[in-house]
């Protein structure tokens, strides 16, 4: 019963998404008025039809309804109550219906909230919203249907890959998915801008909160994607640029370019055609991401997740969105005014400077992660690794990560070098210092952590310069924002220049009872036991290990055998420590009865993802902070009208 | 559209070469290939391949790759300096039985088995691009993750060249614009 | 509002379009080809390199470069008992075995016993077998799993790779490759 509800909800969403776009545009035309005020009630009640849709869905996930195909093949009745749950948007159909659910919802909430843009404006992005969505509808409905019955229920559910069992990775997904779709609002409002043409600072203003939203998300998204390739894959590794990942940085690397883009369109009304066409780059982005890894086109020989129609799908909505926007934005630009200009040396220009190289890096990884598709036309094999992404994207971010540090001291509009030269000494000269010290003290290391280490020290001090002079009380929040998030940058940076310039590594084959060290780590292997979790059982290994002597920490690596569905997955141990962290794996048995252990001392590594949880903190500190911001300026507006009305009502 | 020949990809596992997940087997639901994973989509993905996992368990034919590693598959070259030339290369190369991974992080046994060889080699001395170049001769260029300076690469690498002149040409009549209309007030 | 001067030239603006275009025109082209996603030996037209490999089982000799180049065209099976395609095409190798192809073996991380068993109920339709615990000579030849199937020419000349099991409709077409070979 709750199946059949779950689609009979999403079929009367779809429905009401079909209203929604007609009143909306019809709304648009001269005469058609009398549809406007359906517009905002449709898209709520989309956003709460599909989101008792979704709650369905997790409600057949948590009994284990194994008449439900999508249930019986994904769960499984012994799995913990926590893997039931992100069983549901651990699959395909699962999590197309997530995402419908987030877009629907938002537009919901846009309809609820937004009250700065022109009428016409927001009824041309519901719209759009209400357009987007049909496709992923059609999708869901046609092709990939939730809530599909078994002719004769299941006896047991096939259960979810052990690698998915994991607590991190069952939200690493939806949290990138909610970034993904939260962009899908600024395409909406940046179709409906270019509509109407009203691209101005209403619409920035508008736009931004969801940008930063959908950017917080990514931000924590790829933070914890990372952290969890390095601790589950069992090597140590945090980044290697392959599709997928790529397919979650360049998204965040176009809303880091619209978020910066649509500030300066607040606040200056300036770079408007830009910020308009890098909304739809944005959530281009996100689409073309999603599609590389469904459609298996990049999946290198072994991939057996390729469903052609499903790619086929995405390619078709790709085309209808994607190139749709372009066509628009292509007709439309030209009547966008260029809006107010700047001097070459001013925050505007400092802005666009990076937003240039966000762009460049954003260039470099689709074109690398593209290149061997081109290539293979032609004949030719060929593979794109760090060996190439690692020094191209360096090329635009190390001078863009300089100019983070001086960009924000600058003043709107014009500015003279000679005001900020004093200030910008400072990180300056410890950027210079750092490399020095790197040069002295490491040697032997490579070039790029070694640029990383000294331009990652100058940010992480540059990023706090704008507060100079401030009243630190009232300082605004968004401003805390920014020092946060470029300082949590800079601290990423140096994380992983770190990591990469002063890991030691220890391969080794032990007896319990035997000793080895890494770095200056010594350790011990006590003893191996097997145990027992909810649905798997392991081998652990109980290693100590003493930093310098000092005392001595115990770490329980495993690996561990999962029996529904069967597989097994390596689980590390991780010892932190200020200044590093210790990783520890065990292996398999050797024919001689010894262990194989692989350690690593990595220095400093945490800042890697503590910087990058920085960046997501410091936008959630801007984006309370714009929200404040908006809600006052609300109430003001709303005290002025209403004064305004009483004044009228006295006269 | 038309839908896609099935011989374009493994939608059935069993196809051939079976080996990817037989020769990691022993690792099981090894991370190694599975580096997808995390984009739910592939949740299907693994399934279907541990679905085959379990059959060919069932099977009689249920053994597995029972040798221990190469010998230098899990072990470090005694000189450091060897082992860090070593390294720096097996970084680069790439795993032809997982899906983007390097040979230095995968447990895959051919991943062991050429890192085997990568170090003897070192070990014996030869240079680190001559291995590479030994290893291309035999896999084309697909095995290197570092481009290999061939034509078919170079618009890869003119590509940064191309982006910054792209946009200088696209700024500089901007800026050059408000420059003389800002001196002209 | 400052100027209302338009803002850039018109063929800036259609460029996000014309990438996108290129970029869909790919895409199409690349779900739509027939693509290849084995990893195909680049050492085809190549002589084989020089190994030694010792007898895998105790009723079969080793394999050695030398002892390959007989003068007449042969096959080189790159196998493994603990793959199922391998002893799914046991029968052809059988079936080309009795037209008179020789065929020799390279049995890749593979136990004895485990060697002995698989022969034992599949076949053995080998001249030569030889124990590769290393991959050496599948890397060495450009292999990139098992099975594969090589025809080496007399002068021991790797002329064609055949990547995965042979199938019933694929004899003919190694038999041709094996005449092409003696050329």
């Amino acid at each position: 019963m709750i199946a059949e509800i779950g689609l009979a909800v999403l079929w009367m969403a779809a429905a009401l998404a079909v209203l929604q776009l007609f009143a909306g545009f019809s709304a648009l035309r001269p005469g058609g008025k009398a549809l406007a005020g359906m517009v905002r009630p449709l898209a709520v009640m989309q956003g709460l039809l599909v989101a008792l849709s979704f709650l369905a869905l997790i409600d057949l996930f948590l009994e284990t309804d194994l008449s439900v195909k999508l249930v019986a093949e994904n769960s499984h009745s012994m799995k913990p109550f926590i893997f039931k749950l992100a069983g549901t948007w651990g699959n395909h159909e699962g999590s197309m219906l997530l995402w419908v659910t987030i877009m629907a919802v938002s537009g919901g909430v846009v309809a609820l909230v937004e009250k700065r843009l022109r009428e016409d404006t927001l009824l041309a992005t519901l719209a759009g919203q209400a357009f987007v969505s049909l496709g992923f509808y059609a999708f869901l409905l046609l092709s990939s249907n939730p809530f599909e019955r078994l002719p004769e229920p299941a006896p047991e559910g096939a259960g979810l890959n052990p690698l998915l069992q994991d607590i991190g990775l069952a939200f690493h997904p939806p949290t990138l998915y909610v970034g993904y779709v939260g962009l899908s609002v600024a395409f909406s409002f940046a179709i409906g801008a270019l509509i109407t043409r009203d691209v101005g600072p209403a619409f920035a203003r508008a736009m931004r909160p969801w940008v930063l939203g959908a950017w917080i998300f990514l931000t924590v998204g790829i933070t914890a994607g990372s952290y969890w390739a390095y601790y589950t894959l069992g090597w140590g590794g945090w980044w290697f640029w392959d599709p997928v990942e790529n397919a979650s940085l360049m998204p965040w690397l176009a809303a880091t370019a619209l978020l910066h883009s649509a500030s300066v369109l607040a606040s200056r009304n300036a770079l408007r055609a830009w910020t308009v066409m890098l909304g739809v780059i944005a959530f281009s982005m996100s689409m073309v991401g999603t599609f590389l890894v469904r459609s298996g086109i990049l999946t290198s020989v072994h991939a057996f997740a390729v469903d052609p129609e499903r790619g086929s799908f995405i390619l078709a909505l790709l085309a209808i969105y994607i190139g749709g926007a372009l066509a628009l934005f292509g007709i439309r630009a030209s009547t966008v005014t260029e809006g107010e200009r700047f001097s070459l040396f001013s925050r505007e220009a400092s802005l666009v400077f990076n937003n240039v190289m966000l762009c460049g890096i954003l260039g470099i990884v689709l074109l690398g992660t593209l290149y061997p598709l081109m290539t293979e036309a032609f004949g030719a094999k060929v593979s794109v690794g760090p060996p190439y992404f690692n020094p191209v994207s360096a090329i635009f971010a190390i001078p863009m990560m300089l100019m983070m540090g001086v960009g924000p001291l600058l003043r709107w509009r014009k500015d003279k070098p000679a005001r900020i030269t004093a200030t910008v000494a400072i990180p300056a000269l410890i950027t210079a210092l750092a490399l020095l010290a790197v040069v002295v003290f490491a040697p032997g290391i490579r070039i790029l952590p070694m640029l990383g280490i000294a331009v990652g020290a100058g940010l992480a001090i540059a990023s706090w310069l704008p507060l100079n002079g401030r009243n630190l009380r009232r300082t605004p929040l968004s401003v805390w924002g920014m020092v946060v998030g470029h300082f949590g940058l800079g601290v990423a940076l140096l994380g992983a220049a770190s990591e990469s310039a002063f890991s030691t590594e220890r391969l080794a084959a032990m007896n319990v009872g035997d000793t080895q060290s890494v770095g200056p780590i010594s350790l011990k292997l006590l003893s191996i036991e097997p145990v027992a979790g909810p649905n798997w059982t392991a081998l652990e290994a109980t290693v100590s290990a003493s930093y310098k002597g000092g005392p001595a920490v115990t770490l329980h690596p495993q690996a561990r055998t999962f029996s529904s569905p069967p597989g097994e997955r390596t689980e590390s141990a991780l010892h932190t420590r200020w200044n590093g962290q210790l990783y520890a794996v065990l292996g398999n048995e050797g024919d001689d009865g010894r262990w194989q252990m692989r350690f690593w001392w990595k220095p400093f590594v945490p800042l890697l993802w503590l910087g990058g949880l920085l960046v997501a903190f410091g936008g959630l500190l801007a984006l309370i902070g714009r929200v404040a911001q908006d809600v006052k300026r609300l109430r003001v507006n709303d005290k002025i009208a209403f004064r305004k009305a009483r004044q009228d009502m006295l006269k | 559209m038309k839908p896609l020949q099935s011989s374009h990809r493994h939608s059935e596992p069993f196809h051939h070469h079976s080996q990817p997940f037989h020769r990691h087997s022993r690792e099981g639901g090894n991370p190694a290939h599975n580096r997808w994973n995390w984009i739910p989509a592939f949740a299907g993905m693994t399934k279907r391949v541990v679905l085959a996992m379990m059959i060919i368990l069932a099977a009689p034919l249920a053994a597995q790759d029972q040798l221990p590693p190469a010998p230098l598959a899990y072990k470090q070259l005694d000189d450091p300096a060897q082992e860090a030339k070593a390294q720096a290369l097996m970084e680069t190369l790439r795993c032809l039985k997982c899906q983007s991974q390097s040979i230095a992080d995968s447990d895959a046994p051919m991943a062991g088995d050429m890192r085997h060889q990568v170090r003897t080699r070192i070990a014996a001395g030869e240079d680190p691009e001559a291995i590479r170049a030994w290893l291309v001769e035999r896999y084309g260029d697909y095995v290197s993750y570092a481009p290999q300076n061939k034509p078919i690469m170079w618009p890869l690498f003119a590509a940064p060249l191309v982006i910054l002149l792209l946009a200088a040409i696209l700024l500089r009549g901007r800026f050059r614009r408000s420059d003389t209309k800002e001196s002209g007030e | 509002m400052s100027d209302q001067r338009p803002k850039r030239s018109g063929l800036a603006i259609w460029l996000p379009l014309a990438l996108f275009g290129a970029f869909f025109v790919l895409v199409i082209v690349g779900l739509y080809r027939p693509a290849d996603r084995e990893v195909a030996s680049a050492f085809i037209g190549k002589p084989l390199p020089q190994f030694n490999l010792p007898a895998a089982t105790a009723d079969r000799p080793g394999l050695t470069t030398a002892e390959m180049k007989t003068g007449k065209p042969r096959l080189l099976n790159v196998f493994a008992s603990w793959c199922v395609p391998c002893a799914v095409e046991a029968p052809q190798l059988a079936a080309l075995t009795q037209q008179g192809v020789e065929i020799d073996g390279v049995a890749i991380r593979d136990r004895k016993e485990d060697l002995d068993r698989f022969l034992a109920s599949y076949g053995n339709p080998f001249a030569r077998i030889g124990k590769d615990d290393l991959s050496e000579v599948q890397l060495g030849i450009g292999s990139s799993g098992v099975p594969e199937t090589f025809v080496i020419d007399g002068k021991g000349v790797i002329r064609y790779q055949h990547i995965g099991e042979i199938r019933p409709e694929d004899v003919p077409m190694i038999l041709e490759k094996l005449k092409e070979a003696q050329s």
